[in-house]
């Protein structure tokens, strides 16, 4: 058990560069392939927290655009969530991977007279950034389509009591629709954000390279898989991390889904259904 | 393939596009574009096959298989279907060759897991080690195709499994009361109607399938993705028709076949929708025909 204790310590925070740089290559023991494989998953969290916090703000732009009868906004959000919803994620990580890696590897100055200051767009083509960022957009789509189904399921009524009490404009939206899109929409979205996690275990299997071997869980079950040629422990393994990083983003989601129905009837009150999580 | 492009160095412009466009490669490039759609065609009714069984064995009276069908269905929920991907095919050959090594070399006593290493007889190797390059690719593309099936099966068990639900109890009671057995009540009253409550969700169904077929890259089939690399990188001056890393344009031609794929799905399937519930007691239904409230 002691043992074990020393592989927490050498490869706990080995994905993020903290540890023993060299990977266990022989004799590799259950311990070390859960150490490892947790070790990952920080990544996992890494990238669906980001994702999905930044997402949402954006869905909800988009959303709004949407909905919104004016073509000039409504056709880029039109356009924005086809492009990302049409399309397999796995696709658009090499896609964007090729196109971050074709900027210039100096970066880009921007001038803007008064200010000018240059973007470093080599980390673009890093995992942490460049990955981050196809899974947001990405997450933004699909949440986009959840909040404009409910923006559209906003009940009548209190638009038109709003009316009554000449509530209009963003304050109709802030005060009235808000509440109750989001509170429609939160169970859709608690799926979402599950489906997201669990895609973010593509990066490193899409065009993102893992640099100095710190890679997601998956990357490490593949390289464990690989060298013991025994699939059977490793995938299990990230199964059950992911199970239990599932549950985590349920009570999480669910607590806030309680919160969004308090003035509720226990009737009314909508409740999370899981539904089933699907590729993209 | 044209005669004037014998000599790719000596053409420019336009005619070397054409020229490099139809090499061999590029033909099985154009080629993989039809194995993703022939697993499409495969891997839909068969997950159809798996998604029904699992269904009919969910709502079955037998206790073990009522547990293993909702597991299955179940099993997919919470983990990511990479991993899925990955595992599957693994596990099956591993499992073909080891059925085969205890048939073909059943006087061997070794055994087969020595440490870290899978090891079976040649003769159970699957396939053959002498076998030609295209068998290893079709059996790379059965197992892909088991694997699809698996996964998608369990969706379509969840979403048949609902429409099922979805069917109005009244209908099997009545099936019931004019002495229907539980067979006949299952086959000539729910399955028959629960088409309209699942076409919603099969449809999302495949769509997803479509834009799951690039996995097919990680299970080392060589496949659109796997083309799109080979193609797109570099060609030195040592290829024919040397280019510098035309990567992403290859793999936005992919994203455009895709998007052209859903959207063409998506008309269709609509259109399906919309014919499925021509008379049907749905809101859909009712709002065919010209009702409104």
């Amino acid at each position: 058990m002691s043992n074990c204790w020393t592989t927490i310590q050498d490869y706990g925070l080995r994905s993020i560069g903290i540890g023993e740089r060299i990977l266990p290559k022989t004799d590799i023991t259950i311990c070390e392939q859960v150490v490892l494989i947790g070790s990952g998953l920080i990544w996992n969290i890494y990238f669906g927290i980001i994702a999905v916090f930044f997402g949402f703000w954006f869905a909800l732009m988009l959303a709004i655009g949407k909905n919104n009868k004016l073509a000039i906004f409504r056709n880029p959000s039109n356009s924005f969530i086809f492009l990302f919803r049409g399309s397999p994620l796995f696709i658009q990580f090499f896609f964007v991977y090729e196109l971050f890696v074709l900027l210039p590897k100096i970066g880009v100055t921007l001038d803007f007279g008064f200010l000018s200051f240059s973007l470093q767009t080599h980390w673009l083509t890093k995992a942490w950034l460049g990955g981050l960022f196809v899974l947001f957009c990405n997450t933004a789509a699909y949440s986009a389509e959840i909040f404009y189904g409910a923006i559209r399921s906003v009940p009548s009524t209190e638009l038109e009591a709003a009316e009554a009490f000449g509530i209009t404009g963003w304050h109709k939206f802030w005060r009235i629709i808000w509440p109750s899109m989001l509170r429609l929409a939160w169970p859709s979205y608690t799926n979402e954000a599950i489906f997201l996690f669990h895609a973010t275990a593509l990066i490193f299997f899409t065009g993102f390279p893992a640099w100095r071997q710190s890679g997601d869980a998956l990357y490490y079950a593949n390289y464990f898989s690989d060298r013991t040629f025994n699939p059977f422990l490793p995938y299990p393994i990230v199964a059950a991390y992911f199970i239990l990083v599932t549950l985590i983003i349920i009570s999480i989601f669910g607590f806030a889904n309680r919160y969004l129905n308090r003035h509720l009837d226990v009737e009314q009150r909508t409740q999370i259904k899981l539904s089933i999580n699907l590729l993209r | 393939m044209f005669n004037t492009c014998i000599d790719p160095s000596s053409i420019e412009g336009f005619i070397w596009l054409i020229c490099y466009l139809t090499t061999a490669k590029h033909f099985a490039f154009y080629f993989s574009f039809l194995v993703v759609l022939l697993l499409l065609i495969f891997a839909a009714p068969l997950s159809l096959l798996f998604g029904f069984i699992a269904t009919a064995g969910v709502r079955s009276s037998i206790i073990p298989i009522r547990i293993l069908a909702k597991g299955y269905i179940h099993m997919v929920r919470g983990i990511p279907d990479v991993v899925f991907f990955l595992f599957v095919p693994l596990a099956l050959d591993q499992l073909f060759e080891f059925i085969r090594h205890k048939i073909i070399c059943f006087e061997q006593s070794e055994p087969i897991w020595r440490g870290t290493d899978f090891v079976v007889c040649k003769a159970a190797k699957l396939p053959l080690s002498t076998a030609d390059l295209w068998v290893h690719q079709l059996y790379a593309f059965i197992l892909a195709l088991i694997a699809f099936a698996l996964v998608f099966g369990a969706f379509a068990g969840n979403v048949l499994s609902g429409a099922m639900s979805a069917v109005p109890k009244a209908q099997t009671e009545t099936g019931m009361a004019f002495g229907f057995t539980k067979k006949q009540t299952f086959w000539r009253i729910l399955v028959p109607q629960m088409w309209v409550y699942a076409i919603p969700g099969l449809s999302n169904l495949w769509m997803i399938l479509i834009k799951a077929t690039p996995l097919l890259f990680l299970l080392g089939v060589e496949d659109i993705v796997y083309w799109a690399r080979e193609l797109g990188g570099s060609k030195t001056s040592l290829y024919a028709y040397p280019h510098p890393d035309w990567r992403v344009y290859y793999f936005a031609g992919l994203l455009v076949f895709y998007l052209l794929m859903t959207w063409l799905s998506g008309k269709v399937l609509n259109r399906l929708q919309s014919k499925l519930s021509h008379g049907q007691a749905t809101m859909a239904g009712r709002e065919l025909q010209g009702y409104q409230g």
